[in-house]
């Protein structure tokens, strides 16, 4: 359940973000648009709600940690991070451009609040694990870690690496959240190569597995809180989203992973979008 | 140069140590003296001597497995979190196996972490060529942000270890397995980018790292009784590299020499070769693996069969300077 934002307030700025991203995309000219739409409910739900985090102090040092994993997925979180106060809206539109901060793919040390580098595939949880070892080490007890990774990023063998080191550590202070849009680049992940029974793996390797509706922002909430109360094992939340949600032509179609829209698609989404696929008729500016 | 303490090499009772032994001393140390230190390690924990640590501070060691990959990013991991985070494995696998995950997770996100390659070079002896690691310093010193060091005996690498704590920038370690000459003493001088004229001379400059450097000392005292006044920079760090020591000695011999137990391509010769090239064209001839792999054998054998001992580096010494004539 949510508790400061109304889960109608909730999913206003989720549709808010994805209206950002269509912009940044069409602009930038290049791009990946069907992860960031369907993440963009999980990030809403981590940055409105579930995250302790402060936009004006990026460094803070009780903050719970972000990290991205599949870090071509990063227009969502640099568009939730505006919406959220990390930066003004404007810069949005200096994605994937010269001598801005927003590069194409994450850059730690160009953005405050982003907490690693990213792009190519399957660090994320490694890292998390080192900061998660780091924060017991210390006893900080309270901070939490929360990875996104992709699901055709769980074809790295680094990634496997990690969720056995994760699980024999027991690093309960991590929260994995499995971006299960079924897509990647050469096509249906069951195509390319097969991660089914995906949550039996998990669970094989000493994690929690929980599995939602990825593009429900209150049960990606609810999950995140389950997670929080699960203190023996690390867990991994299978969030199953729709590659593009919000765009229909977008909608489950791999083809949208690494493609960004024209001018008359951008339109076409941003119509979709601001009228809640037709649901209402006056578009909002 | 007496300032340097160094032992001489001529004595009976030269003693010898592996390298890799330093840098357990050196972790054990600076664990003691910085408690935001760790490490950890891909099942390698006695042999790379970073068991020293783990025996010391076990609440502040991380043992990963078989997993380089992992070894480095989870030191990516540790150091965001403010730790100092020393990881090691056999120079082939990190960076053999994860140079990628070094670039973006450590160089690119700028995270100080201390990679530490053991068993480098051909002297690893009879595991053969799959565990004769000959690339590294290539592999390690086009990555920006990347600190280089191969100390030359236990001593310096016990040194080296330290000053890495202190260091907050990336930083890789190179070490060898086999007993080395200890050629250093507790008060010789190491700073992290600096060189040293070891041997002073003014005929021919010889420049090493590692363990060659006690192979170019002993080329030196015998091309002094063929006639050859040959000066030896001994030089620990390869990134950034002390362009001013290296330049004067070379602007006064007018011609170099290079040695290292790493391949002839990318590594200390070429980064020489670079500078020489841009500030001080100079006749110069490299000593390395001559891009070929090693094989198995005993390590003595092996650096012979392969010209990387004293014999090679005085036939070098000697037509170099014939071709500066």
């Amino acid at each position: 359940m949510t508790q400061t934002h109304s889960l109608k307030q909730l999913e206003q700025k989720a549709n808010t973000i994805r209206e950002d991203i269509i912009r940044m995309l069409e602009h930038a000219g290049s791009g990946h648009s069907a992860g960031p739409l369907g993440l963009t409910d999980v990030f809403t739900a981590l940055y409105f709600e579930v995250m302790k985090h402060d936009p004006k102090r990026p460094n803070w040092d009780e903050r719970d940690i972000l990290l991205l994993s599949n870090g071509h997925c990063v227009p969502v979180q640099y568009a939730t991070m505006a919406e959220a106060g990390y930066f003004p809206k404007k810069e949005l539109l200096t994605l994937r451009k010269l001598g801005s901060r927003l590069q194409g793919h994450p850059e730690r040390t160009k953005l405050p609040g982003l907490e690693n580098t990213s792009g190519p595939l399957g660090c994320g949880l490694s890292q998390a694990a080192g900061m998660a070892l780091a924060l017991r080490m210390d006893k900080q007890l309270t901070r939490r870690v929360y990875v996104v990774t992709g699901d055709g990023e769980l074809d790295e063998g680094n990634v496997w690496e990690a969720i056995m080191l994760i699980g024999k550590y027991k690093l309960n202070a991590i929260t994995a959240i499995v971006d299960r849009n079924n897509i990647q680049i050469d096509g249906p992940t069951e195509t390319v190569m097969p991660l089914e029974d995906l949550k039996k793996k998990w669970e094989a390797f000493g994690w929690h597995a929980i599995e939602i509706d990825g593009n429900d922002v209150e049960a990606v909430i609810d999950a995140c809180a389950m997670a929080k109360a699960i203190t023996e094992k690390p867990v991994v939340i299978l969030a199953y989203t729709i590659p593009g949600k919000g765009v229909d032509f977008m909608e489950g179609d791999f083809h949208w992973h690494g493609a960004p829209p024209n001018h008359e698609q951008a339109v076409q989404a941003l119509h979709q979008l601001r009228t809640l696929g037709g649901k209402i008729r006056s578009e909002h500016e | 140069m007496n300032n340097l303490y160094l032992v001489d090499i001529a004595a009976k009772d030269l003693a010898s140590e592996p390298i890799r032994k330093g840098f357990g001393r050196g972790l054990k140390k600076a664990g003691e003296l910085d408690a935001s230190v760790v490490a950890a390690c891909a099942d390698l924990t006695d042999s790379t001597q970073i068991s020293l640590f783990r025996d010391a501070f076990p609440d502040r060691f991380v043992e990963i497995g078989v997993a380089e990959q992992n070894l480095v990013t989870v030191g990516s991991g540790l150091a965001a979190m403010g730790k100092i985070p020393f990881v090691s494995s056999y120079a082939a696998f990190s960076p053999g196996r994860n140079w990628e995950q070094i670039r973006t997770t450590i160089c690119l996100n700028d995270r100080p972490v201390k990679i530490v390659g053991s068993h480098a070079g051909v002297s690893v002896g009879p595991d053969g060529a799959t565990h004769q690691m000959l690339e590294d310093i290539a592999l390690m010193r086009v990555l920006p942000n990347m600190v280089v060091i191969v100390p030359g005996d236990s001593v310096e690498a016990e040194k080296a270890t330290l000053a890495m704590a202190k260091d907050g920038r990336p930083n890789y370690l190179r070490l060898a397995r086999e007993a080395t000459p200890v050629i250093t003493t507790e008060k010789t001088p190491f700073e992290i980018g600096k060189a040293y004229v070891y041997t002073p001379g003014t005929d021919v400059t010889i420049i090493t790292t590692g363990a060659m450097t006690y192979q170019a000392m002993v080329a030196a005292e015998q091309l002094f009784k063929d006639g050859i006044d040959a000066e030896v920079v001994h030089v620990p760090t390869i990134k950034p590299l002390d362009a001013e020591t290296i330049l004067k000695s070379v602007r006064k011999t007018g011609c170099v020499v290079t040695a290292e137990e790493g391949q002839i391509v990318g590594g200390l010769g070429g980064a020489i070769a670079e500078l020489l090239a841009e500030e001080h064209p100079t006749p110069m001839h490299r000593i390395g693996m001559k891009d070929r792999f090693g094989e198995s054998g005993e390590p003595n054998e092996l650096l012979e069969h392969f010209g990387l001992d004293a014999k090679h580096i005085r036939l070098a010494a000697h037509h170099i300077v014939e071709r500066k004539k």
